[in-house]
């Protein structure tokens, strides 16, 4: 009798599951049935008949070797776009397009225009399509290409050890003065790294947001940059409380460096792409506020390990994985990568560090005393965290 | 430049001394010779080749061809002449692959250069097969009711009008639709060129220029006579030209020279139908002319110079004499250089002849 009803129930449950697969059927079929009436039946023709084609060529990456501009583009339309003529600084100029003069919806091609370019100079590019309509680019400063030697390799390397492994490492050396704090002042501490973090996770979204804007708009690359953010959220805050417990002390400044270590990456490609267009021209004392600048970001991962008593090789791999992927970014930068990219390393480095955000918030929360989190001092420590970085920026 | 902070980042770059090695690989820049050049104008060129069959006119046709209409005695004896001329929406290639959206007199821009007499009975029976209204404004001596401007001979679409003037006064002349706005009717390609040839029976004194210049006479037969209109295209519609040329296809005469025997004088009927630019000029290399402002004289009206402007709608004509030259390629452009790298560039190949 109790067999019975057992078969009985799971026979119901069987029936009601594939109802519930033809549920799901349905809104597919009717998918089918609405896209045919608009592709096979065509009844948006009378409206866009007499429209132009639409038409958007995005110049993604410009290398620059004596005598050649190299660009690579991608182009978007309502139907393949013909690159008919290149200008440069106001002047038709003889170039070939690979694979193919004509660019496909979302294809990409590379123009290829022999031209006595000028190095520190600011140069104009016009694409004339078919159509007669026009895109432009501008290089702001005319540089050779930085990665066709293994000189200019050796130099990118060191300036990616200068960008991130050196300050966050210089910023661990701080850890003595944090060991064995008060719990009072390691409160603070806490509060003042999720000020730093704080601003990283704005200053790391706003840079992604800048880059998505360097692609088409079709490949929806600022939504793509909010995405990844909250997936990498997501996923980090799971692995980081896969044991049921959120991380601590030695985890947590691992999860600390590898937010940094993500987001050093992206500003590798910015810094190499940024050399690659000629803005290393900028002045050098700058530099000394940049240095500042991410030596704070070796202060907030030293802070979870104030109350414990780390290896010096926990340093160096802290150090490591926070400042190391600077290097191979600023290598693949130069190299000319797609700003969808970027945006993209940018939208996960922005995600990393809101993770270690609610990490640490959580832990300053568990350690509060009566009355919650909210403590003048902690307040205290967030602000001068955002203001340490803003001002610390400002001067990069 | 904004400066972001990526930017600064970057002037990191300093430390390793980057810069210095920038510097060193600048110096040793030359221009890559793997992907062919122009023999003359360097890579400073258009790509490709314009379809001039899909077009219905070739350039060479637009520079030597004239329009002498239908040609006939009045009832008093006086001498007529007559043309039909009919506007058209029609794709022109402008240039490599660069299709404009025209409007055009007979399907083609510049229209057709209508050549006649001084003195002759004019009927330009206009055709509006385009889409909006259009006219013919003849820039010559006429009554108030032919001037092609509303009330005057505007044309609405399907409908026609015959402007009949007096060929008057003799020279090089200009007409244009007069419809509004009138910037666009005219760059979207409604403009051409009127000749009107001096009658040498009214000019005693000049007897010999006039003969020179009246076409059919033998001592018209030996000049070598090109209509040239200056012109460009705004494709974008932004009020700026994307492409410049005479007589539209950019580059057409620099990529394919016009062959001149240096023997026989040249003749250039030149055009300015430009919109947006205020000026347009021509300047001849490694020679110098005479030129006839308006083409309304016999004697020149400027002499001996190798660079002459047009503000827009002004015309004239260029008298050059290559007959002691030593044959070879003699490059004519605009002296505005962006006007002459955007497609207003062009040779003479002077031959042995």
């Amino acid at each position: 009798m109790s067999a019975e009803l057992d078969r009985t129930i799971t026979a119901q449950r069987g029936l009601q599951t594939e109802t519930r697969w033809l549920w799901l059927a349905l809104p597919a079929l009717c998918l089918v049935a609405i896209l045919s009436v608009v592709l096979i039946g065509r009844p948006l023709d009378q409206l866009t008949a007499s429209a132009p084609p639409v038409e958007e060529i995005s110049v993604e990456a410009v290398t620059l070797t004596p005598g050649l501009i190299s660009l690579a583009v991608r182009a978007d339309g309502s139907a393949p776009i013909t690159i008919a003529q290149v200008q440069v600084d106001g002047a038709y100029r003889m170039f070939t397009a690979l694979p193919s003069k004509t660019v496909g919806r979302l294809e990409a091609a590379r123009i290829e225009i022999p031209y006595p370019w000028i190095e520190g100079e600011a140069h104009h590019l016009l694409i004339v399509t078919a159509s007669g309509a026009t895109f432009e680019h501008s290089i702001e400063v005319a540089v050779t290409d930085l990665t066709t030697s293994a000189a200019t390799a050796v130099q990118m390397i060191l300036v990616g050890l200068f960008l991130g492994f050196a300050p966050v490492a210089a910023g661990l050396l701080a850890f003595p003065a944090f060991s064995r704090a008060s719990p009072r002042t390691m409160n603070f501490l806490l509060a003042l790294t999720i000020g730093l973090l704080g601003y990283l996770f704005v200053d790391t979204l706003s840079e992604g947001l800048e880059s998505a804007a360097g692609a088409l708009g079709r490949l929806r690359v600022e939504s793509l940059v909010w995405v990844s953010a909250a997936a990498s959220v997501l996923v980090l805050v799971a692995i980081g409380r896969r044991k049921g417990r959120p991380p601590e002390g030695r985890a947590l400044a691992v999860f600390i460096a590898f937010g940094i270590g993500v987001h050093n990456f992206g500003e590798g490609l910015a810094v190499g792409a940024a050399l690659a267009t000629g803005a290393g021209a900028l002045a050098t004392f700058l530099v000394v506020g940049f240095i500042i600048h991410n030596v704070s970001e070796g202060v907030a991962i030293s802070i979870p390990l104030a109350d414990r008593q780390p290896s010096f090789l926990t340093f160096l791999g802290l150090a490591a994985l926070a400042g190391l992927p600077a290097t191979p970014g600023v290598l693949l930068g130069a190299a000319a990568v797609s700003p969808y990219l970027t945006a993209l390393c940018f939208g996960v480095g922005a995600g990393a560090i809101l993770q270690v955000i609610i990490e640490i918030g959580a832990m300053l929360r568990r350690r509060a005393p009566t009355g919650g989190p909210i403590t003048m001092a902690n307040l205290l420590g967030v602000t001068l965290g955002l203001a340490v970085m803003y001002g610390t920026a400002v001067f990069v | 430049m904004r400066a972001t902070r990526r930017q600064t980042l970057a002037a990191i770059a300093g430390i390793p001394g980057i810069a210095a090695l920038l510097t060193e690989r600048a110096m040793a820049q030359s221009t890559a010779g793997a992907h062919g050049r122009n023999l003359h104008t360097g890579d400073n060129m258009v790509v490709g080749e314009v379809n001039h069959a899909a077009n219905g006119f070739t350039p060479e046709q637009l520079l030597t061809e004239f329009d002498y209409g239908e040609p006939s005695i009045g009832p008093d004896g006086r001498p007529e002449r007559e043309w039909t001329i009919t506007a058209v929406d029609k794709d022109i290639e402008i240039a490599p692959g660069v299709f404009f959206p025209a409007w055009t007199y007979n399907g083609r821009v510049p229209g057709p250069a209508l050549r006649c007499v001084e003195g002759e009975r004019l009927r330009i029976h206009f055709q509006n097969g385009g889409s909006h209204p259009h006219s013919i404004h003849l820039h010559s001596i006429h009554p108030a009711r032919m001037d092609g401007v509303a009330g005057a001979g505007l044309v609405e679409p399907g409908e026609a009008f015959t402007y009949e003037v007096d060929a008057r006064p003799f020279g090089c002349h200009f007409y244009h639709c007069h419809a509004v706005p009138l910037k666009r009717h005219i760059h979207k390609g409604l403009y051409g060129a009127l000749i009107i040839d001096p009658n040498p029976d009214r000019h005693a004194e000049h007897r010999i220029a006039a003969l020179g210049r009246r076409h059919g006479t033998p001592e018209h037969a030996r000049w070598q006579e090109f209509v040239m209109v200056m012109n460009g295209f705004d494709t974008n519609f932004d009020d700026e030209n994307e492409f410049y040329a005479v007589n539209s296809i950019a580059f057409a005469y620099g990529r394919k020279p016009i062959s001149v025997a240096r023997s026989r004088p040249i003749r250039i009927y030149l055009v300015n139908a430009t919109e947006f630019d205020p000026i347009n000029s021509l300047h001849l290399h490694g020679n110098f002319f005479d030129y006839y402002d308006h083409g309304t004289t016999l004697t020149p009206t400027s002499r001996i110079v190798d660079t002459i402007m047009q503000c827009q709608g002004q015309r004239g004509i260029l008298e050059i004499d290559f007959s002691d030259h030593e044959p070879g390629l003699y490059m004519f452009h605009a002296h505005q250089s962006e006007f002459a790298e955007l497609g207003w560039m062009s040779f003479f190949e002077v031959t042995d002849a």
